[in-house]
C-alpha cells in the first residue's frame, strides 16, 4: 500500500490490428494479473457468449472494446483508455484501431504516450501496418518501442521465426530513432511471456512483459529545450498579489531564477513559486504551480515565461508536419483557429510542401490534406507565438487546428522549426502612409464587398453605387470577380482551393486600393466565410463592409442574366455555387439586401447612407 | 505533495498536476462553468484539486448539486458544511416537477427515477443557469462507455453525447470552442483509478462523508443487496425487518438506489486496504447499472452524467 502511494507512472499505447491480437494481449495481462475483477470476469464471459469471436472461450477483447457498435462488429473504433497498478508501477494504456481509416486515432492515443507496444503476428513478420505504426509513433514522440512477436503458439515457439522478424523490425526501425526498440516473443492467447518467463521458449533471454513494462525507464518530462511554464491562467484574489499559474514542463524552476516573457521578450526573475501546499524551493517538470515575478512586467495567458538561459523560438511562420483528422479537405490559405500550449491565435497553411505516404513514407506532392493525411507544410500565424521544436519541447511544439465556424477540431501537428524568412523580411516603411494619401482625396477609404450567389444582382448594384460615388466627388475603383479571373487569377479554377485563393488575391488587391485611399467596390461570389472574414482581417476596423446581396436560389436560376445555372443543371459546369458547391450565408453582414424585394436604386441608396453614416 | 526531494513526480503528483492543468484550462476558457458536487469520494477530491488549482484565489466558479431528494442525509449535512467551510457558492437544483408528480425510486423504478429525478434535473439546472462547462468527477476506470469518453466531453444544444461523432483530444490540448446552446463536460479526474482516488485522500487528508466508514447501521436485505433506512419513505414489504448491521458504502447516490457493503473497515487505512483485495467493482453497488446491457452508454448519450 505504501508502495503504491509512491509508485511512478508508465503511459503506453498497443497498436496492431484486431488479428495481431491486440486487445487479447492487454486482457491477457490483466487477467494473469489479477486486475479483473470477479463481476466484471462475469459479465465477460457472459459478453463472450454473446459477442464473442473466440470459440468456446472468452474473448478478452470485449474487455476494453466499450461502444456499443465495437462489441456488435468486434472492431476497436475510438481510443480507448485502460488502467492497471501493480505494487511497481501504474500504467494508462491507450488501445487504438489499427486500420488506416484510424490513423488520427492511433496519433491521438500516441500523443500521450511515453511508449509504444507493436504487435506483430509471428505467421506473418512485418506488414505494411507495422511500418506505419511505426512512424505515427516516430512521428508523435515516441522514443520506446516494445516488439511483441505474437502467436508464437503457431508456428511452435520457433527461435528462428522470432529472431529473423526482429531482425528485420531492428533494419527498419534505424530510421527512425527510437531510442531502445526491444522484442519479446508471446503468445497473448495461451499467455506466453505475458507476466510470467514461459516454459516454451527457453531459448529467450529477455524480460516478460509485465516484467519490461514495469522496468523499463523512459525518462519522461526532460526536455532538451529546457525550462517553460506557458501560462494558463493569471491568479489576482486582491489587488496586492498577482501570479502566474501554469504546468513547469522540460526543467526544473527556482525562486531567483532569471527568465524572459515570450513573445514579447521582457526580462524579469521569479520572486515565488505559489502552492496551495506553500512556497517551494523548486518546481519539477509537470508540476502545477503559481509564480510571481520580481517585475511588473505584462503577461497574459497564452504568453510563455521561459528560463533566461533557455530561449524559445519566436516567429509567425513555422514548418511543421501535420496529420489531417476532418473530411473536411485542409486547404491551403484558409484560416484556422490554432491552440498551442495555452496560446491562441489564427493560423493558415501557406504552403503544402508534400504529403507523406504513411505506408512506404514516400513524399507525395499534393494541393491539400484529406482525412488521415500526414503532411508537411509551411503555416502562419497572425501574430508572434513563442514555440519550441516539438522533438525539442513537445509542450510548446504541438498544437491542433480547430475549424472557426464548425468548432470541430480538424488537424493535429508538430513543429519541426521556425521560420527565419519571416523575421529577415521586414516590411517596407512608406513615407506617405495611407492617412496622408487619404486626406489628400478628402474621403476614408473602404471596402464595399459584394457577397452572394451568381444572379442575386451583386455587379448591378455594385455599378449602381459606383456610378453615384464617383457623381459625389468620391474616388473608387470596381474589383469584378469575373474580371479578375480574366487577368490576375487567370491561372485558377474552380475548386474549393482555387476559390479560396482567388479570393485572397482580391483582398490583397483591395487592401492595397485601400492603402492608397481609394473606396474599393468588390463584386464576387465569395461563398465561403472564412474566406470573407480574411479579407474582413486584411483590413483596419470601420474599413471593410459586408453587403449580403441576397435572391433565393429559385429567383436566381430565373433570372441567369448568363446562362450558368442552366448549364451547372446539364452538369456541364463542375462545382457551381448553389447547384453542385455551397454558399456560407453570412452571419454578421454590414448589411443585407433582398433583391427580391428591393430594387437597384434603393439598395444603392441604402449602401451609400451606411458608408456616409461612419 | 512535496515534491522538493525529488527531481521527477510520482505517480499521484503526476495525476493531480494534470487534473489541475484541467481545471485552470477550463477556468480560463469558458465563460460560465460550475463544478458537479454530488458529495461523492471523487468529488471530493475534485474540490480539494479546485481549491488547489487557484490558489490563493477561490475557485471562479460555483458548486452545483442535483438533488434528487432521496440522498443520505449525512450527505446534504456533509454537503452544506463543506460549502460553508470553504467559502463557496453552492446552487441546489431539485426537479420541482418530478416532485409533484411524486416521482420517487420505490414508486416509479430506479429507471424513471433517475431519468426525472438526476438526467433531466441535470439539463433543467444546466440550461436555467446557461452553463457552458459542468465540471464532473467522472473516471474513465468506472465503466466501459466512460473509457472512451474525452476529458472535455463535447455536448450539443439538447444535452446529447455523440459517441461516434467525438472531437479529436491530443496531448492535454484541449478543444473549449461551444456555439451557443452547446457545453463540454469536463473531466479532470479521467486518468485516475479508485485506488488512486483512495491513496490521494490519505496522502492530502481530505474530508469524506462518514458513510464510507464502517459503522452499526440500520439495514433491510431485499434482492440480495443491503440497503439502508435512511429515513421513514422506506416502507417495509412482508417478510422484511429492519436489524443493524456493521457496514460502509463504496460508492453514494439515492439511498434506496445504492447498496452497503457489510464491512469491519472503519478507518481511511482498513478503507484503502479492503478496496484494494477486493474483487468486486465498486460501480456493483450502484442498481441503475444493471437495468438495461451497455445501459450506462445509453443514459450517457441522452444527458446522463
Amino acid at each position: 500500500m505504501g508502495a503504491l502511494q509512491n509508485n511512478t507512472q508508465l503511459r503506453f499505447l498497443t497498436c496492431g490490428s484486431v488479428d495481431d491480437g491486440k486487445s487479447t494481449l492487454i486482457g491477457r495481462l490483466l487477467h494473469d494479473a489479477h486486475l479483473i475483477l470477479d463481476d466484471q470476469s462475469q459479465s465477460l464471459e457472459a459478453d463472450s457468449k454473446r459477442f464473442g469471436t473466440v470459440k468456446d472461450g472468452i474473448d478478452y477483447a470485449l474487455l476494453v472494446d466499450g461502444l456499443e457498435a465495437e462489441r456488435e462488429q468486434g472492431i476497436t473504433i475510438d481510443v480507448a483508455y485502460r488502467y492497471f497498478q501493480t505494487p511497481k508501477r501504474s500504467f494508462i494504456v491507450a488501445d487504438t484501431p489499427g486500420h488506416e481509416q484510424y490513423t488520427r486515432n492511433m496519433a491521438t492515443g500516441a500523443s500521450t504516450a511515453e511508449l509504444a507496444v507493436i504487435l506483430v503476428d509471428a505467421r506473418k513478420g512485418l506488414l505494411t501496418q507495422t511500418r506505419r505504426h511505426s512512424f505515427i509513433a516516430h512521428l508523435l514522440g515516441i522514443r520506446h518501442v516494445l516488439l511483441c512477436v505474437n502467436k508464437m503458439d503457431l508456428v511452435d515457439y520457433a527461435e528462428d521465426v522470432f529472431a529473423a522478424i526482429e531482425r528485420d523490425y531492428l533494419a527498419f526501425a534505424a530510421a527512425l530513432d527510437f531510442e531502445s526498440v526491444s522484442a519479446v516473443p508471446v503468445s497473448a492467447l495461451n499467455g506466453d511471456n505475458v507476466t510470467a518467463k514461459s516454459g516454451q521458449m527457453p531459448w529467450f533471454n529477455g524480460k516478460c512483459v509485465l516484467d519490461f513494462l514495469e522496468t523499463v525507464q523512459v525518462g519522461a518530462g526532460k526536455d532538451s529545450a529546457g525550462a517553460r511554464l506557458p501560462v494558463q491562467w493569471v491568479c489576482r484574489p486582491d489587488g496586492d498579489f498577482r501570479g502566474f499559474a501554469g504546468n513547469v514542463s522540460g526543467a526544473a524552476l527556482r525562486p531567483g531564477d532569471a527568465v524572459v516573457i515570450e513573445p514579447d521578450g521582457a526580462p524579469t526573475s521569479i520572486q515565488s513559486i505559489e502552492t496551495y501546499d506553500g512556497n517551494l524551493d523548486v518546481a519539477v517538470p509537470g508540476q502545477a504551480v503559481t509564480l510571481t515575478l520580481a517585475d511588473d512586467v505584462d503577461v497574459a495567458r497564452g504568453d510563455v515565461i521561459r528560463h533566461a538561459d533557455s530561449p524559445t523560438q519566436t516567429s509567425d511562420q513555422v514548418q511543421a508536419h501535420l496529420i489531417w483528422m476532418s473530411p473536411q479537405a485542409m486547404i491551403p490559405g484558409r484560416q484556422y483557429e490554432i491552440k498551442i500550449a495555452a496560446a491562441s491565435a489564427r493560423a493558415w497553411v501557406s504552403d503544402l510542401r508534400y504529403a507523406i505516404n504513411v505506408n512506404t513514407l514516400e513524399h507525395v506532392a499534393q494541393k491539400t490534406l484529406s482525412l488521415n493525411d500526414v503532411g508537411v507544410c509551411n503555416l502562419s500565424f497572425d501574430r508572434r507565438l513563442a514555440v519550441d521544436a516539438y522533438k525539442a519541447c513537445p509542450r510548446t511544439g504541438a498544437f491542433i487546428l480547430i475549424d472557426r465556424e464548425t468548432n470541430e477540431t480538424v488537424g493535429a501537428g508538430m513543429i519541426d522549426f521556425a521560420l527565419r524568412r519571416s523575421l529577415n523580411l521586414t516590411r517596407q516603411k512608406l513615407s506617405l502612409d495611407k492617412e496622408v494619401r487619404s486626406e489628400s482625396l478628402r474621403q476614408k477609404p473602404a471596402v464595399l464587398w459584394f457577397t452572394g450567389l451568381s444572379g442575386a444582382g451583386k455587379s448591378t448594384v455594385a455599378n449602381i453605387v459606383d456610378q453615384k460615388l464617383h457623381l459625389a466627388g468620391r474616388h473608387t475603383y470596381m474589383l469584378d470577380g469575373d474580371n479578375v479571373r480574366h487577368g490576375l487569377n487567370r491561372d485558377l479554377g474552380f475548386t474549393d482551393a482555387d476559390r479560396v485563393e482567388n479570393i485572397r488575391r482580391i483582398a490583397e488587391v483591395a487592401k492595397l486600393f485601400v492603402d492608397a485611399g481609394m473606396i474599393v467596390l468588390v463584386s464576387a461570389i465569395s461563398p465561403f466565410r472564412s474566406d470573407r472574414d480574411m479579407a474582413r482581417d486584411l483590413m483596419q476596423p470601420g474599413e471593410f463592409f459586408e453587403i449580403h446581396v441576397d435572391a433565393s436560389l429559385e429567383t436566381c436560376e430565373q433570372r441567369d442574366p448568363k446562362g450558368l445555372y442552366a448549364r451547372a443543371r446539364r452538369g456541364e459546369i463542375a462545382n457551381f455555387t448553389g447547384i453542385s458547391s455551397p454558399y456560407e450565408v453570412p452571419k454578421a453582414a454590414e448589411l443585407r439586401i433582398d433583391t427580391d424585394a428591393v430594387d437597384p436604386e434603393s439598395a444603392a441608396d441604402m449602401i451609400i447612407k451606411l458608408l456616409d453614416k461612419r | 505533495m512535496n515534491v522538493a526531494a525529488m527531481n521527477s513526480l510520482n505517480n499521484l503528483q503526476r495525476l493531480e498536476s494534470d487534473s489541475i492543468h484541467i481545471l485552470r484550462e477550463v477556468a480560463a476558457c469558458f465563460e460560465r462553468p460550475v463544478l458537479m458536487y454530488s458529495i461523492g469520494k471523487d468529488s471530493s477530491v475534485l474540490l480539494h484539486l479546485a481549491m488547489k488549482a487557484f490558489h490563493p484565489a477561490k475557485p471562479p466558479f460555483p458548486l452545483l448539486h442535483v438533488d434528487t431528494t432521496w440522498k443520505f442525509r449525512e450527505m446534504i449535512e456533509f454537503r452544506d458544511h463543506r460549502a460553508r467551510e470553504l467559502g463557496l457558492d453552492l446552487i441546489v437544483h431539485i426537479n420541482e416537477d418530478g416532485v409533484k408528480r411524486g416521482v420517487s425510486p420505490f414508486t416509479s423504478g430506479a429507471t424513471i427515477h433517475t431519468d426525472v429525478m438526476k438526467t433531466e434535473a441535470l439539463k433543467q439546472a444546466l440550461s436555467l443557469h446557461k452553463v457552458d462547462c459542468a465540471i464532473g468527477g467522472a473516471r474513465r476506470d468506472e465503466e466501459k462507455s466512460r473509457a472512451k469518453e474525452r476529458v472535455m466531453s463535447f455536448r450539443d444544444a439538447n444535452h446529447v453525447w455523440n459517441p461516434r461523432q467525438q472531437r479529436p483530444e491530443l496531448w492535454d490540448l484541449y478543444n473549449c470552442r461551444v456555439g451557443p446552446g452547446e457545453s463540454v463536460r469536463a473531466f479532470p479526474l479521467s486518468n485516475w483509478t479508485e485506488a488512486d482516488v483512495w491513496h490521494y485522500i490519505r496522502a492530502e487528508n481530505i474530508p469524506v462523508v462518514p458513510l464510507y466508514y464502517a459503522a452499526e447501521r440500520p439495514v433491510v436485505e431485499r434482492g440480495g443487496q443491503l440497503i439502508m433506512a435512511d429515513d421513514d419513505r422506506l416502507e417495509l414489504q412482508p417478510g422484511e425487518e429492519i436489524r443493524t448491521e456493521k457496514i460502509r458504502f463504496r460508492t453514494l447516490g439515492c439511498y434506496p438506489l445504492t447498496a452497503a457493503v457489510r464491512s469491519d473497515a472503519a478507518d481511511l487505512d482498513a478503507v484503502i486496504a479492503e478496496t484494494l483485495s477486493s474483487r468486486r467493482s465498486e460501480r456493483e453497488g450502484r442498481i441503475i447499472d444493471f437495468d438495461q446491457s451497455a445501459s450506462m452508454e445509453k443514459k450517457k448519450r441522452e444527458g446522463y452524467f
